[in-house]
């Protein structure tokens, strides 16, 4: 009788985080069927350490283990992903060359944003999704990705400057969606 | 606060998560600096635009579909070696007793050959393999994958056929030891009846035919080709034994198919 009950557990603690789920993987592995099977995959690890969860943050439980079998399956099939160095010094930010430009951001379709947060290395990648996406905390995202508190705003930080750049130096074709 | 702090900190009043002290000193100095002010104006439209709905993905229905077949069945899965645990525990002390039985009565009955030893050796392994559910330490369908695995476990490479298309199909190989010797078990299925074929060098070069021997409701095979010693056993009928072992040897014959 203790199976039945277990699993209905846990039916009730990861399908509420079932979209946060497949959202994380899907733009880790910017794939839909490869995001699918991650998430599968990381289902069956939660269920296998479900014993060892207590029931207190169901979703950033969830998102650790999808975060970790996506780095598996990155490591695997996408090697490349992990060869660019980061620079995470936030010092180091080029000064802002900026211009009226930037405003383009107003008028960017979620297309071209889609492309220019799929272009992101996956370290600054998931930091801004599960940040600006998913709406967790920096304390969260630390414990998710295995990375102290510091390391999260100077990612965000490198992130979003590289979003900002990408974005405002397109040239203002693309048609307005209401930004 | 200057403005290259405020700069470093510019996320994190961003998202909240400074403490109140530091918090408001930027907020005053954004007040003041237009050129903080303005890179902050930026920070906030970048973010705004993560924030539309529509950029997020949701998860298909049939990923959900997926999950709870997948994680429904483990969780069974799971469940299922304890409910099974003790009709086998009975069938397996039923072999027991019956392994028991015939290495006291058999040498009385019988003069003991080193083959005889052998045999009983054969069936005993077999009979294990199949109640300590431990029929396997590799579990694979794909020859590649099991031959391989023996490297290093054996001083001698086993041949190791998958032969599903002749309705046969290779489940997996395990390490066993007999003759004195540690030896290659292959798995392979005919529907519902286990095979176990053990394999090892032989002693001699010489090619020995096909015999034949009935143990305990087991048949077995054993020959001798190209240097390695073959025993097939099964609860299968000895016809269709046979078939197998045909099977094998046309695929370890040197110049075979």
């Amino acid at each position: 009788m203790r199976e039945p009950n277990r699993h209905a557990a846990f039916e009730q603690a990861i399908l509420p985080h079932l979209d946060a789920a497949y959202n994380l993987a899907r733009w880790l592995t910017r794939n839909d069927q490869d995001a699918e099977d991650v998430v599968q995959e990381a289902s069956l690890r939660a269920l296998k350490f479900f014993d060892g969860f207590h029931g207190v943050n169901g979703r950033a439980w969830l998102l650790t283990i999808v975060r970790n079998t996506c780095y598996t399956w990155l490591q695997q099939n996408r090697a490349r992903e992990f060869t660019t160095a980061l620079d995470e010094e936030i010092c180091n930010l080029p000064s802002d060359a900026f211009n009226p430009e930037a405003l383009l951001l107003q008028s960017v379709t979620l297309e071209v944003l889609r492309k220019a947060v799929e272009e992101l290395p996956v370290e600054f990648r998931e930091v801004v999704v599960l940040r600006d996406l998913e709406g967790l905390s920096y304390r969260e995202i630390a414990d998710i990705a295995a990375i102290p508190l510091g390391t999260v705003m100077s990612r965000l930080a490198r992130a979003r400057k590289r979003l900002q750049q990408g974005l405002s130096a397109r040239p203002g074709k693309e048609s307005p969606l209401g930004l | 606060m200057d403005c290259k702090e405020t700069q470093n900190l510019l996320n994190g009043y961003l998202d909240g998560e400074l403490d109140l002290v530091r918090h408001v000193e930027i907020e005053r100095h954004l007040q003041t600096c237009p050129e903080c002010s303005q890179a902050y104006q930026r920070l906030s439209t970048v973010q705004k635009a993560l924030q539309k709905p529509g950029l997020s993905y949701s998860a298909p229905d049939r990923l959900r579909k997926r999950v709870l077949a997948a994680t429904r069945q483990a969780s069974r899965e799971e469940a299922a070696p304890r409910r099974r645990f003790w009709p086998a525990f009975g069938l397996a002390a039923g072999f027991a007793c019956l392994v028991l039985l015939a290495l006291i009565v058999f040498p009385r009955l019988s003069t003991t050959s080193t083959d005889d030893l052998l045999t009983r050796e054969v069936v005993s392994s077999h009979v294990r393999s199949l109640m300590a559910e431990h029929l396997m330490d590799v579990p694979s369908s794909d020859k590649h994958t099991v031959k391989p695995w023996f490297t290093g476990k054996l001083d001698f490479s086993p041949p190791v056929e998958d032969l599903t298309e002749q309705g046969f199909p290779l489940l997996g190989g395990r390490l066993d030891y007999l003759d004195d010797h540690p030896v290659a078990a292959l798995i392979y299925r005919r529907q519902k009846h286990m095979i176990n074929l053990f394999i090892w060098p032989s002693a001699s070069q010489k090619d020995i035919p096909l015999q034949a021997e009935t143990r305990q409701g087991y048949h077995l095979l054993h020959w001798t080709q190209s240097g390695m010693t073959f025993w097939a056993i099964s609860d299968l009928n000895s016809a269709e034994l046979q078939e197998f072992a045909q099977h094998i040897q046309s695929f370890s014959a040197p110049h075979g198919p």
